[in-house]
């Protein structure tokens, strides 16, 4: 993989929040590539800045300074040269969360077959789509349950289903893991694994589990918004 | 995918239960416009029953309903001779209470002489009164049945014939008698008085007396050269029907009328803060939703679009809820409720109108919220 072009380049992204006469410094300068297939892991202690990279390379807040490139393009040079970034998350961006975050209105198969509806798929190929991937994930069976009736396994796979509806490019899961016990969060990992392979997308994870550093590529530790330029390769 | 139906349909109970409330918040609104037109309606019915084009009164008096009125009897007779006039009646108004079946009725009397303008518009069950003394045709809410027996005064009265929805102003239910027992109900005395005004020397006067002479007047006669020509006598005013509807609208029942419009008024803003709130309300319950929307790329239009279909639902069912719940207990109440389609559909209108207006709180609060919420805990 290293020799792949990078799929996310960050350069000296900052980040800075200003409260009253105070200046906090959630990121500063940080520069990292990310290549297809890639699954890294973001690490550090809270306040460190790691739900703020995740957010910038989710393109939800937008940095102070820098560069971002994602798939070949320049989409933050000092400010967002794209202006429909909803439009480049829905395209190119899965996020899976702590809590699965699932619409509690919609069943399973809605949650999923959503993303594509947005993404302007007809509803039927839309259904067909969330059902294929649901059946991937192994929660098939669950199709016709509303979030509130499934297990947190269950309903983590499901959100993992909703995060690959599109076949991101990226997908940024922010402790995927936390809510699971260690069988759970294994069988977790090692499909996100396998869909960076299989699609050659880049998967961030923030994470505090140990017990699953095993599965990640690349480890980076966030201190004080530097990224320690020590990677760790298990 | 339709989000909005989606999300009613998931929280189905909790929706309709919304709606309820709501649509017996509106069933209040409905039922003040209701109260609103009935008092109006009620308050010009006695005064169109008779169908006339004049009313001749006391000088000096907007009489007989806003203030008291008494002119000779013969008064009638110079009226129907005038020319233009096609017939003419002497009425009198009076309210009585009687006790009847362990019950006190309030009745507002009213004489009439047959076959002239002034008797009950219309019969709903039994006869109009023929030229019998000593019978009456009463209003339906008087609680009275065909040939019942009831004493006012010092007299007893045949129920003969009954008529409906003919009330005055203060919604007492109307009593139809011929004008010649409704004068001896009014102006006679009881025997004790008799006697007292005997032994003063002032017994004896005569109690032909009317409040009111009605005028019909032939098609094409002028109202207004007849309404001149009465004015001459000094002892009498005329007043047309259009003014006399007028006195009773703008002035008999005006205050009773803005009450209710001001109190009418309260509550539909009462109502649209609440909508507002409720749409608030549905709109932040469903912050995380919103932003997860936002975060996996929904754009703003899906959003909105839910927020605004739900708050139209909501006005829709719970105006609907409404209009069923008054329709259906308005004939409850004690004086009349009236709906008109107009004022329904007006109201349906802004009922729309203000869930429009109220769902741009909860819009503008869905469009603040951060899809970075979405990652929170």
């Amino acid at each position: 993989m290293a020799g792949s072009a990078p799929l996310i380049r960050l350069q000296g992204i900052a980040k800075r929040f200003q409260t009253g006469d105070t200046t906090i410094t959630a990121l500063d300068g940080v520069t990292l590539d990310i290549a297809p297939g890639e699954v890294v892991a973001l690490l550090g202690p809270s306040g460190s800045g790691k739900t703020t990279l995740l957010n910038i390379i989710g393109c939800i807040l937008e940095p102070t300074a820098g560069r971002m490139q994602i798939d070949d393009e320049t989409i933050y040079d000092g400010r967002w040269l794209r202006k429909d970034l909803r439009r480049l998350r829905l395209d190119k961006v899965g996020f899976v969360f702590q809590f699965h975050n699932l619409l509690p209105f919609l069943n399973a198969t809605d949650n999923v077959a959503l993303v594509l509806h947005l993404a302007g798929v007809a509803p039927a190929e839309a259904h067909r789509r969330a059902l294929e991937l649901l059946d991937y994930l192994e929660v098939g069976h669950r199709r016709e349950a509303f979030p509130a009736q499934l297990s947190g396994g269950e309903g983590q796979r499901v959100a993992i289903a909703r995060a690959l509806a599109n076949r991101p490019r990226i997908i940024l899961a922010d402790e995927p893991t936390a809510a699971l016990d260690s069988r759970r969060a294994g069988i977790v990992m090692d499909l996100l694994r396998k869909i960076a392979a299989d699609q050659q997308a880049a998967i961030i994870t923030v994470t505090h589990d140990e017990k699953i550093f095993d599965r990640f590529d690349r480890i980076f530790q966030l201190r004080d918004g530097k990224l320690d330029t020590k990677e760790q390769t298990p | 995918m339709n989000l909005a139906y989606r999300d009613v349909r998931h929280n189905l109970g909790r929706f309709l239960l919304t709606c309820v409330g709501l649509g017996l918040l509106l069933g209040v609104v409905m039922a003040m416009i209701g109260i609103y037109r009935g008092l109006v309606v009620d308050a010009l019915t006695i005064v169109r029953s008779p169908a006339v084009d004049l009313w001749v009164v006391e000088a000096g008096s907007r009489g007989p309903f806003a203030e008291s009125s008494r002119i000779p009897g013969n008064t009638r007779d110079a009226v129907a001779r005038m020319a233009g006039v096609a017939e003419a009646g002497g009425l009198t108004y009076q309210t009585v209470e009687a006790d009847h079946r362990d019950i006190k009725l309030r009745l507002y009397v009213i004489g009439y002489q047959a076959a002239r303008p002034g008797g009950p518009p219309s019969i709903a069950a039994g006869r109009a009164i023929a030229r019998g003394r000593y019978e009456i045709v009463a209003d339906r809410t008087t609680g009275l049945q065909l040939d019942e027996i009831v004493r006012l005064g010092r007299t007893s009265f045949r129920v003969v014939g009954l008529t409906e929805q003919q009330v005055n102003s203060g919604g007492d239910p109307a009593v139809y008698m011929l004008l010649a027992d409704a004068q001896k109900l009014q102006f006679e005395l009881d025997p004790a008085a008799t006697r007292l005004q005997s032994a003063r020397g002032a017994a004896g006067g005569s109690s032909d007396f009317v409040n009111a002479v009605v005028a019909r007047l032939h098609p094409g006669a002028g109202i207004e050269q007849v309404a001149a020509q009465i004015r001459r006598w000094k002892h009498l005013a005329a007043i047309t029907q259009g003014e006399q509807e007028v006195i009773l609208s703008a002035s008999v029942v005006d205050k009773a009328r803005r009450q209710i419009g001001m109190f009418t008024s309260l509550l539909m803003t009462v109502s649209t803060v609440i909508i507002a709130l409720i749409i608030y309300m549905m709109t932040m319950e469903k912050r995380k939703a919103i932003a997860t929307l936002k975060l996996i790329g929904a754009p703003d239009s899906k959003i909105v679009g839910m927020i605004v279909q739900q708050s139209l639902a909501l006005g829709q069912i719970g105006f609907a809820l409404g209009v069923a719940a008054i329709v259906n207990i308005k004939d409850a109440f004690p004086r009349r409720v009236i709906l008109e389609a107009d004022n329904v559909l007006m109201l349906g209108g802004v009922v729309m109108l203000v869930c429009l207006l109220a769902s741009g709180f909860g819009v503008r609060a869905a469009l603040r919220i951060d899809p970075a919420t979405a990652l929170a805990g």
